[in-house]
């Protein structure tokens, strides 16, 4: 009896590590791909050319500077508003059922697949302006990362020990300075970390910018322009019928892959130094 | 907080109403989101009534408009997915957070992060040039061979079909049940597992009685938050799908999801009915992803996260 039991724990054992093993496989099947395929099909023109014509050559420059755009609209709306809208559940109101009701609400809005934000996006913006543009895709992107946003914020703010907030109380801070110049700057890290992970996440947005970004075979000159990205280009690119351009959309997931990793990465080393002076 | 300040600030009064702002804008996305699908697809809701939901012609030049075979192609590959990523997602959660030691533990936890950090796009790009090829002339003639008389099985090999796109979803939603489900397990109180082991449990025992037993519903909340990611996804599934809308029992055969019919004919809808109709499929993925978001979160909200947020003083 007593050995079946062992059996059949080192049995168990043996699987939950077997499913670790199983997990990291893909990840290395995919980055392996990426890096080979991309590195062979990657050249100095991918980064400063337009694209070609049908087939040929050339370059996504237009679309890497297109990503940087439609990130940075959309991090200029969506973080502002998820650090303010944390500062209000942590700071303000914790338990009231409105607190409740809109923390449960962002979690749930993270789950709503990105293509039904595009197209209401789409809906909303496109339809009335009449024309595709970059800043419908900023919105579309900001919508996206707002909850989490929030939620990384609203964690961290709730790792700021009570005793700061009451030393600002003690000393007579009204409650905004505190909350602005104590509990936020002690949190920062975290809060930075949280907020480069969403940028990752949406850099690699595809589905919301279809109707909304659109893409766009040159630089845009206006936010009120269609606007190439770059998943937009791999999407592309990977389903026509050309070699080359198939060549192109790995260099292109390459790209992409890279900048993704290296936020990550940059995120998760700011959280760590944070860790490390506390 | 409970306490009365003295005088609110016209600085607190600016913050307090603008994050509250932030606040109520957040609950106003959600309802945003639900009410424009709904205006928008109300030609079409009108039109077609429930019949849409089971009506298997999608004719764009004839003017009808059925959504079942792209239903069918998103369960379908999401059950696939589910069915793969399920148990082995579950089994990195608990090895994540009852077996690996400290270093293994952030290596493999940052790895399954990075994992889910891969864009859906590139993900697809795989899925066509390496997955399908695999899948076409080594796997499938495999399955063929071996269980070709289940209908599951059944067909000629194409690579780019309902199994490529489960497989993909299997590979995106394993992040998201294992982060989950492993959240779950390490809110479970460190007493249970030492009862468990006081009692003479194995690591295995402690684990079932201990932990599983324990989280069991914040558990299934993250295989539920994963089949709402597996039937949203839209990139990596478009790629790899097929795309068209057939119904058939084998896993080898083309099909079309929801998303993908969005994705693909969203800008070349002509006519006032047809983008009604895509905003219609918009509207069930919709209804569907949010309920199954809302139940999910409720699960794993009763052992991880709970609706108290805590208490301020």
């Amino acid at each position: 009896m007593y050995t079946k039991r062992n059996l059949l724990n080192a049995l168990m054992m043996g699987v939950f590590s077997l499913a670790a093993v199983i997990a990291v496989v893909p990840l290395f099947a995919v980055l392996g791909y990426v890096l080979k395929n991309g590195l062979t099909s990657l050249n100095l023109a991918f980064f400063t050319e337009l694209p070609g014509m049908m087939g040929v050559g050339g370059g996504m420059a237009n679309a890497i500077i297109g990503t940087l755009i439609v990130v940075a609209l959309a991090s200029v709306m969506g973080i502002p508003i998820g650090i303010l809208a944390a500062i209000y559940l942590s700071e303000y109101d914790r338990r009231s059922w409105f607190s409740t009701l809109v923390r449960f609400t962002s979690d749930v809005l993270t789950g709503i697949p990105s293509i039904i934000v595009g197209i209401v996006v789409y809906a909303a913006i496109v339809v009335r302006t009449k024309h595709f543009s970059a800043f419908s895709g900023g919105v579309a992107l900001a919508v996206i990362m707002i909850p989490s946003v929030i939620r990384a914020t609203e964690e961290m703010l709730r790792l700021v020990p009570h005793t700061i907030r009451e030393a600002g109380d003690a000393l007579g801070i009204p409650k905004w300075r505190t909350i602005l110049s104590i509990v936020l700057p002690t949190a920062a890290k975290g809060i930075l970390t949280g907020a480069l992970l969403a940028v990752a996440r949406i850099s690699g947005e595809t589905a919301p910018l279809l109707f909304t970004a659109l893409g766009n075979l040159y630089y845009a000159h206006s936010l009120n322009e269609p606007i190439a990205t770059l998943p937009l280009n791999i999407y592309f690119y990977a389903i026509s019928p050309y070699d080359q351009w198939h060549k192109q959309a790995w260099a292109g997931a390459l790209v992409l892959v890279f900048i993704v990793i290296v936020l990550n990465v940059v995120a998760r080393l700011a959280f760590r130094t944070r860790m490390g002076k506390n | 907080m409970k306490k009365k300040r003295p005088r609110a600030s016209w600085g607190d009064r600016i913050l307090r109403s603008a994050s509250g702002l932030t606040a109520v804008l957040v609950v106003g996305i959600m309802i945003w989101l639900g009410w424009e699908m709904f205006v928008s697809s109300r030609q079409s809701l009108h039109q077609f009534g429930w019949a849409f939901l089971g009506g298997r012609v999608w004719d764009p030049v004839h003017r009808i408009f059925g959504a079942l075979p792209f239903i069918y192609g998103t369960l379908v590959t999401s059950i696939v997915a589910l069915v793969i990523a399920g148990p082995i997602g579950l089994g990195v959660a608990i090895f994540l957070s009852e077996m690996a030691p400290a270093t293994v533990r952030s290596v493999v936890g940052f790895l399954v992060e990075l994992l889910a950090a891969i864009p859906s796009v590139v993900l697809g790009l795989w899925g066509i040039f390496v997955l399908a090829p695999f899948l076409g002339k080594v796997v499938e003639p495999w399955l063929g061979r071996r269980l070709g008389f289940i209908p599951l099985f059944h067909g000629a090999p194409v690579g780019v079909d309902l199994l490529n796109g489960g497989l993909i979803l299997a590979i995106m939603i394993l992040p998201t049940i294992a982060s989950i489900s492993r959240e779950v397990m390490t809110a479970v109180p460190t007493v249970q597992r030492e009862a468990a082991l006081a009692l003479g449990a194995t690591k295995w025992e402690m684990i079932r009685i201990g932990v599983l037993a324990y989280a069991k519903s914040g558990i299934i909340g993250s295989v539920i938050l994963g089949l709402g990611r597996a039937l949203g996804e839209t990139m990596a599934v478009t790629m790899v799908i097929g795309n068209m809308p057939n119904i058939s029992p084998s896993l080898f055969s083309t099909a079309y999801s929801m998303a993908a019919v969005i994705a693909n004919e969203f800008t070349e809808a002509t006519y006032g009915l047809y983008l009604s109709a895509l905003m219609e499929v918009g509207l069930i993925l919709f209804a569907i992803t949010l309920l199954l978001n809302i139940f999910a979160r409720l699960l794993v909200w009763s052992v991880a996260r709970g609706p108290k947020g805590g208490h301020l003083v």
